[in-house]
């Protein structure tokens, strides 16, 4: 991406505004596609672990976050600076390539969002609610913040010294949120029952509607990186439908030959898979390599997803089996399948690029990787320490809907003739009539 | 008078409930139950994890007739229910003491 003030492009800039919509409706999606995939007792607490990270990381990313990712380089390619703190210096006349650097700035903090949000999934059913509210601000500004820099920002060492490709945030997005998803179910242990109850997905058509809503979202993610609407833009997202389609194919495939069913859970989530694969390497290999990477995603993913129970960590939703192995699979074939006619030179070992490409890919998903494990656990095990990271045991018993948020998600009725006995006999009062009682 | 309790797939409900009519019984309560035989439940598999599950889904009912009616009411209900498969249920029937019509207060045999 160009740095050079070109002055704004109105086509460039309403893609992008529409591009930016797409990636913040990701996270609500995601939010249903984890929701549905926990148990009754503690839906409410998933979905609002996405949700409170749109809020959390705007605040940080706008103070201090995009400035430290994309401001003017200062420690060797490591982190930026914090001339743009709070946003200053940049108004509605300031210039990003051809779109406003407001816009951009904000298309990337969409990126920002839902990678933090995408981590959650490791601790479904068990992370205190407080200590995720802590943890979610002091993440992004020490893990998302300087991978960002090193990949997209001015003078980050992954694009600009090692010469790694990453068109759409398989560093940032899909291996940091993984690796710090493992690091994070490490730090807070299993879940009670862990193999031995079974914690089935309780609405899986809520797992696929907030898959659809991810991979209709996932063309602003992809297609959106351009920065233009341009040809690059319509490769990617092509690559993009692609991909998840392969994805979606390969885990049911491996799904019927494995288990001797086809299931809706493994659709989902192999559409996500390819799409996650997709991500780094969307702009830079063609239809074919996208097909394959997809393809490739699906099928490894799939087998991934039950590397937690070898293992031992609860990795509840599969961030890692999905994101951190489908980022890695993506990021490594670019190295393979790259195509001059999408990176404008550079090629992979299948184009006649030789492996030097696969080995800058290599070095950027073990580097990347490494600093999010290790930067995301201590965090973890700080605050933990400090305010306790894991929920009462009773209160993940109960279901953290109720005893966090004193809510629950569904009324089940019986017969499906309305409330069970006992409920109707709630009387419902006004805020004020609750507040006058406590203080009598 | 007796208490007749059948455990039926629930998919059979309609049929039993359909066959109580038409031998003269007007009334029956039914509830959703679960539970396990010889079958013993099913599997099911999310991303390759299985999960046995021991509890199937199952409609239990109850009827209360005069001891005359019991045999033909238990028949009724077996013919209704049976699929020839496995999982189809079981009918028990026992003594009961006393029936009370909430609304009149009629006792016995005249408030069935």
């Amino acid at each position: 991406m160009s740095l050079a003030a070109q002055g704004i492009d109105t086509g460039d800039t309403a893609w992008l505004l529409a591009a930016t919509a797409l990636v913040l409706l990701m996270t609500p999606g995601l939010a249903l596609f984890y929701g549905g995939m926990v148990r009754t007792k503690s839906v409410l607490n998933m979905l609002m672990m996405s949700f409170v990270s749109i809020a959390l990381v705007t605040v940080v990313w706008l103070a201090a976050g995009y400035s430290l990712a994309f401001g003017d380089d200062t420690f060797g390619g490591l982190i930026g600076d914090l001339k743009h703190a709070g946003m200053s210096g940049l108004g509605p006349d300031s210039v990003h390539g051809t779109v406003p650097t407001l816009l951009f700035a904000t298309f990337q903090l969409t990126f920002a969002i839902i990678t933090a949000a995408l981590i959650s999934g490791a601790i479904a059913d068990r992370a205190k609610f407080g200590a995720w509210l802590v943890f979610v601000p002091v993440w992004a500004l020490l893990v998302y913040v300087p991978v960002a820099h090193w990949v997209w920002g001015p003078g980050g060492w992954v694009l600009n010294k090692l010469g790694a490709l990453d068109f759409a945030g398989g560093l940032p997005v899909e291996i940091t949120s993984g690796a710090s998803g493992l690091a994070l179910a490490l730090v807070l242990g299993p879940r009670l029952g862990f193999k031995k109850d079974a914690m089935r997905p309780h609405n899986l058509p809520m797992v696929v509607l907030g898959a659809g809503l991810l991979w209709f979202g996932w063309f602003g993610f992809n297609a959106g990186s351009a920065l233009g609407a341009n040809g690059l833009a319509a490769a990617a997202f092509l690559n993009t439908l692609a991909a998840g389609c392969t994805g979606l194919l390969g885990w049911l495939f491996v799904e019927q030959k494995r288990d001797g069913h086809p299931t809706t859970l493994g659709a989902a989530s192999g559409a996500v898979a390819g799409l996650v694969a997709i991500t780094p390497s969307c702009g830079s290999v063609s239809l074919l390599g996208a097909l394959v990477v997809g393809l490739a995603a699906g099928v490894v993913c799939s087998y991934a997803v039950g590397w937690k129970f070898k293992l031992n960590y609860d990795d509840s939703l599969d961030v890692v089996g999905v994101h951190l192995v489908g980022g890695v699979i993506g990021t490594l074939l670019i190295g393979v399948f790259a195509v001059k006619e999408m990176t404008g030179g550079t090629e992979g070992l299948l184009y006649g690029g030789g492996l030097a490409q696969l080995g800058k890919q290599l070095v950027a998903v073990v580097a990347v990787g490494a600093y999010a494990f290790l930067v995301t656990y201590g965090i973890g095990k700080l605050i933990d320490k400090v305010l306790g990271f894991r929920a009462d045991e009773e209160h993940e018993h109960t279901g953290l809907d109720l005893t966090v948020h004193a809510e629950t998600a569904y009324d089940h009725g019986v017969l499906g003739h309305g409330a069970p006995v006992g409920a109707s006999s709630v009387i419902p009062s006004a805020p004020s009539d609750q507040k006058a009682k406590t203080q009598a | 008078m007796k208490l007749i309790t059948a455990i039926i797939k629930p998919y059979r409900l309609d049929e039993v409930k359909t066959a109580l009519q038409e031998i003269g019984v007007h009334g029956l309560t039914a509830t959703e139950a679960s539970g396990y035989g010889r079958q013993r439940g099913h599997t099911e598999v999310y991303r390759g994890a299985e999960y046995q599950v021991d509890l199937v889904p199952k409609v239990r009912i109850e009827v209360v007739v005069d001891d005359a009616d019991a045999d033909p009411v238990i028949d009724a209900i077996v013919k209704a229910a049976r699929t020839g498969k496995i999982g189809d249920g079981k009918v028990w029937a026992l003594p009961v003491e006393t029936v009370v019509r909430v609304r009149t207060g009629e006792r016995g045999p005249d408030a069935l």
